[in-house]
């Protein structure tokens, strides 16, 4: 290295940690410019890259690391900064300025300490393995989902915030939960008493244990269970794992060890600027110890990373001056809100307190001695009051004259704050510290459209606590400068889905064109409005989606019939009633899939897919299906797929009634209905639910009377049970009834919203479904039955349609001017059949065409 | 650089016929081949020019899917939505909307009677 590049050189700057604050420093330093100064290195003890922990319960009901990393995976090497992932520092050596890791040693002229916290786990004889678990790392989930294999009933010790997230996490993972708190109540830093017996009450009443002043003295081998937890005063619980969440400790080991202050109750002392003892050295997020206290929750620690950023960028920092650390949860799906001195500890405070003990609902209001300002509250069960009284105590916004008002029910929801009511300076986002002024001016700027604010100011990008509000004051800011707020389907139609279905029913329309004509702009419509509209038109009128004027609003496996696959081809899938299938007709299915040499795999639904078909051959594939005696199995088509079955009465032991027979009898008549997301059915011959019916849109179970419906479950990506609708119908009373669920669906449901989610938005739930649809409480069962019948009347096979005429035909052609198959479609034989080629392997075989 | 539909209309010196007007689908689109490449027409009668071609390999996926997507308008110009990820191109130059890294060939083209013409450039 010689001198003259010496000196231009950017100094080192070395973070250590990668978690959500030090990930948000790294963000900081690149958007506050710090990187023309900094060469930045960044540590992160973990395998993932940096993610967020603040949802890490969702690990087990549907997201992934991947879903849960915060920024894309080549954010850091795109801006030259170095991360090493699984390289945990051991050691700061000050004098030398340079940390060392297990794989060496690496300089630094400034360091920030981004380390953040570990759980506490409390000295108690005999824990060890399960009976340890913590939550806070992808691992240590790894950990407890594997613990929970095979174990029936988990505990969570401690009781606040963290462990009721765990305790959720062990109910995803499908486990009785317990909770067990040294302290007398939940949640004991944000909730009063009356706070915590509300939530108590709740988080009963969703089956999870809840055990209060219980100290575990020890842990020994259970009886029933792996584990026996002895409490004091002789009592005791058993369960198969025990995670704990007492408590968080600031992971200061590098600190201390390397001589920096350290806090009394732990966490590397810092100055309003961040600094520790050693000024080249910051310390940020848990692993800090700011006026003695240390702060577990994650806009403080972001408030410090921003703040650090800019004064290492060389701009004006503001100091960090403590944080507000008021709380809006959704635990166990129990509304939990803090705000401020939630416990009136204020001298003078005095408190309005309003108590439902028939919905365990809680709520209180913290004022202070004048009577004239908001110190603090309490939420327990509904947080639609949180956000206008967490503006009252942030800005200092005088009480109105009744103050109790501010948390009674109301009959029209909770009282708002008028978002013009809020100052400029209000903090909306206190995650990204984003003011209601940023939000202004960014609209001023331009920004039209909600996705596109929360990108150009991070508000609501963090906790996304603050999404309701943000919303309110983005359609407040529109509405106030004479631009109307859109709810529109897309740039054609100022309509959503259900008022575009009205439309369509109300006035009989009967094409896109029409529709277009009448209440849409432009003439052609988009990727979005066609299908929507097309589904509405078919699921009112039913007419063959290969008509003309209907084909070109077809989603592309809707145009064509078939489901496209990632290189092109098509799958076929066979309509296969019920599940029921003779061996004539298996033997067809086997040769043409032969015939063509198509990939062949049994689905979920009982059906069998034939994978690899190019364009051109799917007439002729479905010319000997249709032959053989087939229909078109809809697995295109948002629409009915499959009723799966068990077998019944008719062959098992156990069954008491046939099964089979009410699948046949249901997805004949549901066949081919088009509907807002697709529809997947099940009938099980007995409470043994073989047939799953409880993962179904609709679900049908025999009983010794007949027959129980559930509705609106669903499998994927997020599971819901179906809920038990009516019981013991006859068979007209069981269809009578899917019809008008169905068609009350198909017309109130939004664009691509399968039934489970349409069901949890339907205000009043499912005894509002009950009433509408059991009680007729809107009087539309007749109607809802009768256009139902009308769509099953007009029923027919499309590709027996489409087969019939030469004119539909023209397009399953590859090329329209030659005979050639596709050249770009590549395959290679595994296990016995074909299947497409990666992209990896691409490469290696010869091709002819250039890609661009 | 990116050449528009209308622009090279008249600029073009040769045309050569790929298929005939009767193998377009209106409002929507079709493929053929012509000169070792895939190309998609798509065909929106009522348009000043109403047949566009494009390159048919999606640059996303690979797969050649572009002449079976969905055509639309979109902030002011006629797009195909990709049938698999769903990005769109513009059918007048080929610039995709929401990524300026892809980009389609588009070529001349125009119906000639009843045939349909792609301009050699």
């Amino acid at each position: 290295m010689n001198a003259a590049t010496t000196i231009t050189q950017r100094e080192q700057l070395i973070i250590v940690g990668n978690g959500m604050v030090g990930h948000h420093c790294v963000e900081q330093l690149i958007e506050q410019g710090a990187l023309n100064r900094f060469q930045v290195r960044v540590f992160g003890e973990e395998r993932q890259r940096a993610y967020d922990r603040v949802h890490l319960s969702e690990y087990f009901s549907g997201s992934d690391a991947e879903t849960l990393a915060m920024g894309a995976a080549g954010q850091y090497a795109e801006h030259g900064i170095t991360l090493h992932l699984d390289e945990a520092v051991l050691q700061i050596d000050r004098e030398r300025r340079e940390v060392v890791t297990p794989a060496g040693r690496y300089a630094y002229d400034q360091l920030i300490l981004a380390t953040g916290s570990y759980p506490f786990v409390p000295p108690i004889q005999g824990c060890e393995g399960a009976s340890r678990l913590v939550y806070r790392t992808l691992d240590d989930l790894d950990a407890i989902r594997a613990a929970a294999a095979n174990a029936r009933r988990g505990v969570v010790v401690g009781g606040g915030l963290l462990g009721l997230e765990a305790a959720n996490a062990l109910k995803s993972l499908g486990l009785e939960a317990h909770v067990v708190e040294f302290a007398p109540r939940l949640m004991p830093v944000q909730l009063d008493a009356e706070g915590g017996a509300a939530l108590r009450a709740q988080i009963e009443a969703l089956g999870v244990g809840v055990h209060l002043s219980r100290a575990t003295q020890s842990v020994v081998a259970g009886e029933d269970y792996r584990y026996r937890m002895n409490f004091d005063g002789g009592e005791y619980l058993e369960t198969d794992l025990i995670v704990f969440s007492a408590g968080i400790r600031p992971q200061d080991a590098l600190g201390r060890s390397s001589g920096l202050d350290v806090a009394a109750r732990g966490g590397v002392v810092i100055d309003s600027a961040c600094r520790t003892s050693d000024p080249q050295i910051f310390a940020i997020g848990e692993c800090a110890s700011w006026n003695g206290s240390v702060f577990g929750l994650v806009a403080p620690g972001y408030s410090m990373a921003r703040n650090v950023a800019a004064a290492l960028a060389g701009r004006d920092a503001s100091s960090f001056t403590g944080a507000d650390m008021s709380t809006k949860l959704k635990l166990l799906g129990v509304d939990v809100g803090s705000i401020g001195d939630a416990h009136g500890a204020t001298p003078g405070a005095r408190s309005y307190r309003f108590i439902d003990e028939a919905g365990s609902a809680y709520r209180r209001l913290v004022v202070d001695a004048s009577g004239k300002q908001v110190l603090g509250a309490v939420l327990v069960g509904d947080n639609s009051y949180y956000d206008t009284l967490l503006q009252y105590v942030q800005n200092g916004i005088a009480l109105p004259a009744d103050p109790a008002a501010l948390i009674l029910p109301q009959s029209g929801g909770a009282p708002a704050l008028g978002a013009d009511a809020l100052p400029d300076s209000a903090t909306i986002c206190s995650c990204h510290n984003v003011s209601k002024g940023a939000i202004c001016k960014a609209i001023d700027n331009g920004c039209g459209e909600l996705g596109e604010l929360k990108q150009q100011t991070k508000a609501c990008t963090g906790c996304g606590g603050c999404a309701a509000l943000l919303k309110q004051v983005f359609e407040h800011e529109l509405i106030a400068r004479g631009v109307s707020v859109d709810k529109s389907l897309c740039e054609h139609f100022a309509y959503t889905r259900q008022e575009l279905y009205a439309l369509v029913r109300v006035e009989g329309i009967q094409s896109f064109d029409e529709m277009l004509a009448r209440h849409g702009r432009g003439h052609v419509g988009c990727d979005i409005c066609k299908p929507t509209v097309g589904s509405i038109l078919a699921s009112c009128w039913n007419q063959p989606i290969m008509d003309p004027s209907l084909v070109p609003l077809q989603d592309t496996n809707d145009t064509f019939m078939a489901n496209m696959q990632k290189n092109g081809t098509y799958s076929v899938v066979p309509r296969i009633p019920g599940g029921e299938i003779t061996p004539d007709k298996l033997i067809v299915i086997g040769q043409v899939a032969k015939k063509y040499d198509l990939y062949t795999k049994i689905t979920g639904g009982q059906r069998i897919d034939l994978f690899g078909a190019q364009l051109h051959e799917l007439p002729a594939i479905w010319g000997e299906l249709i032959e053989a005696g087939f229909e078109t199995g809809h697995a295109y088509g948002k629409s009915t797929r499959t009723v799966k079955s068990c077998v019944g009465s008719t062959w098992c032991r156990y069954g008491v009634q046939d099964s089979v027979q009410m699948a046949l009898t249901l997805e004949d008549r549901y066949k081919g209905l088009r509907s807002p997301h697709k529809l997947k059915f099940a009938v099980s011959g007995c409470t043994r639910e073989c047939a799953e019916a409880q993962s179904k849109d609709i679900g049908v179970i025999a009983t010794e009377k007949g027959w129980n419906l559930y509705i609106c479950g669903n499998g994927g990506m997020r599971p819901r049970h179906a809920e038990l609708f009516a019981t013991d119908l006859d068979d007209a009373g069981l269809i009578r009834i899917i019809d008008r669920v169905l068609m009350f669906y198909i017309r109130t449901a939004d664009k691509l919203q399968r039934t489970s989610v349409w069901r949890e938005s339907l205000e009043g739930g499912l005894d509002y479904l009950k009433a509408v649809i059991l009680d007729d409480s809107l009087g539309l069962g007749a109607e809802l039955e009768a256009q139902m019948q009308l769509v099953v009347d007009r029923y027919e096979c499309e590709w027996a349609n489409a087969l019939k005429d030469p004119e539909k035909l023209k397009r399953f052609r590859t090329f329209v001017n030659d005979q050639r198959p596709d050249p770009g479609v590549h395959f290679v034989r595994e296990r016995g059949q074909r299947r497409p080629i990666g992209a990896a392997e691409l490469h290696l075989i010869p091709t002819t065409e250039e890609v661009l | 650089m990116s050449l528009s539909n209308a622009a090279v209309n008249l600029q073009t010196q040769r045309w050569q016929t790929v298929c005939g007007r009767q193998d377009l689908v209106a409002q929507s689109g079709v493929v053929v081949w012509f000169e070792g490449r895939q190309v998609a027409l798509f065909y929106l009668p009522g348009e000043d020019n109403p047949v566009f071609a494009i390159d048919n390999q999606d640059p996303k996926s690979g797969a050649n899917v572009i002449g079976r997507g969905l055509v639309g308008h979109l902030k002011g110009e006629l797009v195909v939505a990709a049938p698999l990820y769903k990005q769109h191109f513009s059918l007048n130059d080929g610039r995709c909307l929401e990524d300026e890294q892809q980009a389609l060939q588009v070529w001349p083209v125009r119906l000639s009677g009843e045939q349909v013409e792609i301009g050699l450039a």
